[in-house]
């Protein structure tokens, strides 16, 4: 009963325990992973001392898989089996990948996302993605001597929802409780702000491997709001390597080459492109599989020629984002760069001549997103220190619903701040229509044929009306990880529809347990053995918040109303000492039902202190 | 559309819907200057406003309770909903107008009423030309001129409504000068709209 004393009001809390919570960031080459240590957000090594890990998963011969350096060390030998760059794929279909016959691969264009035949099996890029995590997972716990708490994941600002989706999915198929999926440049400009103190309105310009974005944000006192994020989520460094790859084909006239030299000589590209960060050339030299020599310079000026337009192709970006924050140029203190491909002077250059000024470069490009997703991985577990942090972002892509002749109705506006949720009512076409198909779409284009879709479900048991008499109203809850949830909802009836979007980009929930179970042996003392501890995990976590939260407003219930909480509790905490997950999982759920209007009060009693100042007659959240 | 997408669809041949617009300041049935403890007027300190709504999301947002109880997290997300919501609806004078005029049982009737002053529509028709003819001859700065000028008339309009609905009760007023502002605001988005495409282009 230990636990229970320190709930008791007026008592001495435990001593605050410190979270081991970690950020990740899951690059399109590299991966990293940051904790905060003693009040320095650091990023974790591996045993041989690197910080960065190779996005890159080899499928062995003898059913091993290696991730990292020893994998990429793999990818000219065995192309098809090493998978580099997977977060290309990430909740894309096989049409959205485009240029894959410079690709070692051999996709299956599977409904929603495209996977890819290895020998280990045919693989979504969740699981290649899943890999890499797992690594990384491990590396923190090593690291951190601990369980982890949770870790927050960062995604590109400009991934749609299925990306998200994808995502987060394979943070649950690496076993990690996700937190909050952050957007990089979101991530970097914490890391960013809080190591410069700065406040104001910057723009932080974020060219990964294989993604561009731009956010617009203002930073002040600790808050960081996004007023606009713009990108392309298909332009990176990997382009620039694939423009040298195509000039080294054309200098040196070669025929149809094998995926061995493909992906040898495109790592040549690679390695080019870097040398000529700091050299006016680079020789790339490479014999290929049929005796072949290329032997070849490249100059800088000639690579500043071949990729000009991907470098004005990230300008045009730039200009929206401003034009939709409603600022100008001039309005920019400073531009923070971000990612391993802004290290081209070139980019630089054009980024200094764009906005007039130096951009910023002191913090490490490859590692600023990795710490700053580890300081709001620190704040979200709790351990929370004196500098209240707030990150105010926004959702980057408009969302809407096919309406008649094809067209998309914007239901919420990209840009909004999260979490948005927004209704519209509907109504139907024709007499005695009883059920209307809903298709949720993300984009900015009118025709539904050029957004994404992202689900489509159907409103069933209308009852019979008249056109246009039936309201249907549709609603889009879209939470802080910019994922989305839509219901409907016939107003007259009170027939209900709800989804969380999935189905038609992204995996179901039974691909999902799938991939869980057969990732787990799938025995079935071993599924039993993963319900109970996460069901433990649960109950745990959940008696902590309800303790922590009673210690602190526990006045705020009667002692009566604190009684029945208690009791709850009580029933959770034996509970959670036998071995029926489902009986724990009862009471969690029973615990949470409990605790709803002791939550409810809390938040409001904690506005009110807010407006303690103003002159308030009601407050009715 | 991929054979994906196709095939996922049995609902093909179920009719689509017809749209009908519905105010959100009004769906969601909220005072939104209580919320922040402002006064009910058209002129509000939007430095205050600005203020007080990080304060709240200070105290409401997820982010503050991603450790948290699942009931607090679901009330979080409402609370932080609810505070972005009337956030939005307040800093922009259009829609803090409707919302003001709403809270006095006033609907703007933007869909339905489009009757409009014979020279307030002549001032349309000549905006509409101006770009036109700007986005013809691709000139961006015309249509940056263009913005300029109709920003000025959203700005004596902001200063009507200030006069209509704080110093006088004329509601009925108001509401015909939040339907010229919502028309102003489309044509802004347009010009918007076609200088992005000739950025672009």
């Amino acid at each position: 009963m230990a636990l229970l004393q320190i709930a008791e009001p007026g008592m001495s809390t435990a001593p605050h325990q410190h979270k081991l919570a970690i950020g990740i960031d899951l690059g399109t080459t590299n991966s990293l992973v940051a904790t905060v240590r003693s009040g320095m957000s650091t990023v974790l090594h591996d045993k041989e001392g690197h910080a960065l890990l190779p996005s890159v998963v080899h499928y062995r011969e003898d059913g091993g898989i290696d991730v990292g350096y020893v994998a990429q060390a793999q990818q000219s030998l065995d192309p098809h089996n090493t998978i580099i760059s997977a977060k290309r794929f990430m909740g894309r279909g096989l049409k959205d990948v485009g240029d894959t016959v410079q690709l070692p691969y051999q996709f299956i264009d599977t409904p929603g996302m495209v996977q890819i035949q290895t020998r280990a099996g045919i693989k979504s890029p969740v699981e290649i993605s899943a890999e890499i995590l797992k690594v990384l997972k491990q590396r923190a716990e090593h690291a951190l001597g601990g369980e982890l708490a949770g870790a927050v994941i960062t995604v590109p600002a400009y991934f749609d929802d299925a990306q998200r989706q994808a995502t987060k999915d394979a943070a649950r198929l690496a076993g990690l409780n996700v937190l909050r999926l952050l957007n990089e440049p979101t991530a970097a400009a914490v890391a960013y702000g809080l190591d410069n103190a700065a406040e104001g309105v910057y723009v932080i310009y974020d060219l990964g491997g294989g993604t561009f974005d731009v956010s617009v944000l203002r930073l002040s006192k600790g808050v960081f709001e996004v007023l606009a994020t713009n990108g392309d989520s298909a332009l990176g460094g990997d382009d620039f390597d694939r423009r040298i790859f195509c000039w080294i084909l054309e200098q040196a006239k070669l025929a149809p080459i094998s995926p061995e030299d493909t992906r040898q000589l495109l790592t040549k590209s690679r390695e080019a492109k870097e040398w000529l960060t700091d050299h006016a050339e680079a020789r790339i030299t490479s014999l290929l599989k049929n005796g072949e020599l290329v032997d070849l310079t490249l100059t800088s000026s000639k690579l500043k020629e071949l990729t000009q337009h991907l470098i004005a192709k990230t300008l045009a970006p730039i200009k929206k984002a401003l034009r939709d924050a409603g600022l100008s140029i001039e309005d920019v203190k400073g531009v923070v760069m971000v990612g391993g491909a802004t290290r081209m002077p070139q980019v630089r250059h054009a980024v200094a001549e764009f906005f007039g000024q130096d951009p910023l470069t002191n913090l490490d490009p490859d590692k600023v997103v990795a710490l700053g997703a580890a300081i709001q991985a620190n704040v979200l577990a709790g351990n929370r220190g004196e500098d209240d942090l707030l990150l105010l972002d926004v959702i980057p892509l408009s969302l809407g619903l096919e309406t008649m002749g094809g067209l998309a109705e914007r239901i919420i506006p990209r840009n909004a701040t999260l979490p948005v949720a927004r209704a519209q009512d509907f109504t139907t076409f024709k007499d005695g229509q009883t059920a209307m198909s809903i298709h949720v779409v993300q984009g900015e284009r009118e025709l539904v044929s050029d957004c994404r879709s992202l689900a489509r479900f159907e409103l069933r048991g209308i009852p019979p009306m008249a056109a246009g008499a039936a309201r249907i109203r549709v609603t889009f809850q879209v939470d802080a990880d910019g994922l989305l949830s839509v219901s409907a909802r016939e107003q007259t009836s009170g027939v209900e529809a709800h989804i969380v979007v999935k189905p038609s980009y992204g995996l179901s929930e039974d691909e999902i347990i799938n991939m869980l179970e057969t990732s787990f042996k799938s025995a079935e003392t071993d599924k039993q053995a993963r319900a109970l501890q996460e069901a433990r995990v649960d109950s745990q976590r959940l008696l902590e918040a309800i303790t922590a939260a009673l210690a602190k407003d526990g006045a705020l219930l009667s002692e009566k109303e604190k009684q029945i909480i208690v009791e709850k509790m009580q029933a959770l905490a034996e509970l959670a000492k036998t071995e029926n997950h489902h009986a724990i999982h009862d009471a969690v759920e029973a615990l949470n039902l409990a605790t709803e209007e002791f939550a409810a009060r809390r938040m409001d009693a904690s506005v009110r202190q807010v407006l303690a100042g103003q002159d308030l007659k009601t407050l009715e959240l | 559309m991929s054979a994906a997408a196709a095939k996922a669809s049995p609902f093909e041949s179920a009719p689509l819907l017809r749209s009908r617009r519905l105010w959100i300041d009004s769906l969601m049935h909220k005072n939104h200057f209580e919320l922040f403890g402002l006064p009910e007027r058209f002129a509000i300190d939007l430095q205050a406003l600005d203020q007080l709504y990080r304060k709240i999301q200070g105290e409401v947002h997820p982010d503050r309770f991603a450790a948290g109880s699942s009931a607090e997290r679901l009330k979080s997300m409402q609370l932080a909903t609810a505070a972005n919501e009337a956030y939005q609806t307040l800093k922009n004078p259009t829609s803090r107008a409707r919302h003001l005029l709403q809270l006095k049982g006033v609907e703007t009737e933007e869909d339905s009423n489009t009757a409009m002053p014979a020279d307030f529509l002549m001032l349309q028709m000549e905006w509409r030309e101006a770009i036109e003819e700007a986005v013809a001859a691709s000139d961006i700065d015309a249509l940056d001129e263009l913005l300029s000028e109709t920003r000025k008339t959203t700005r004596q309009l902001q200063q009507q409504l200030h006069a209509q609905l704080d110093e006088a009760d004329a509601t009925l007023a108001a509401a015909e000068t939040v339907r010229k502002l919502s028309f102003i605001d489309k044509v802004q988005a347009d010009i918007g709209h076609a200088i992005s495409k000739l950025q672009d282009a």
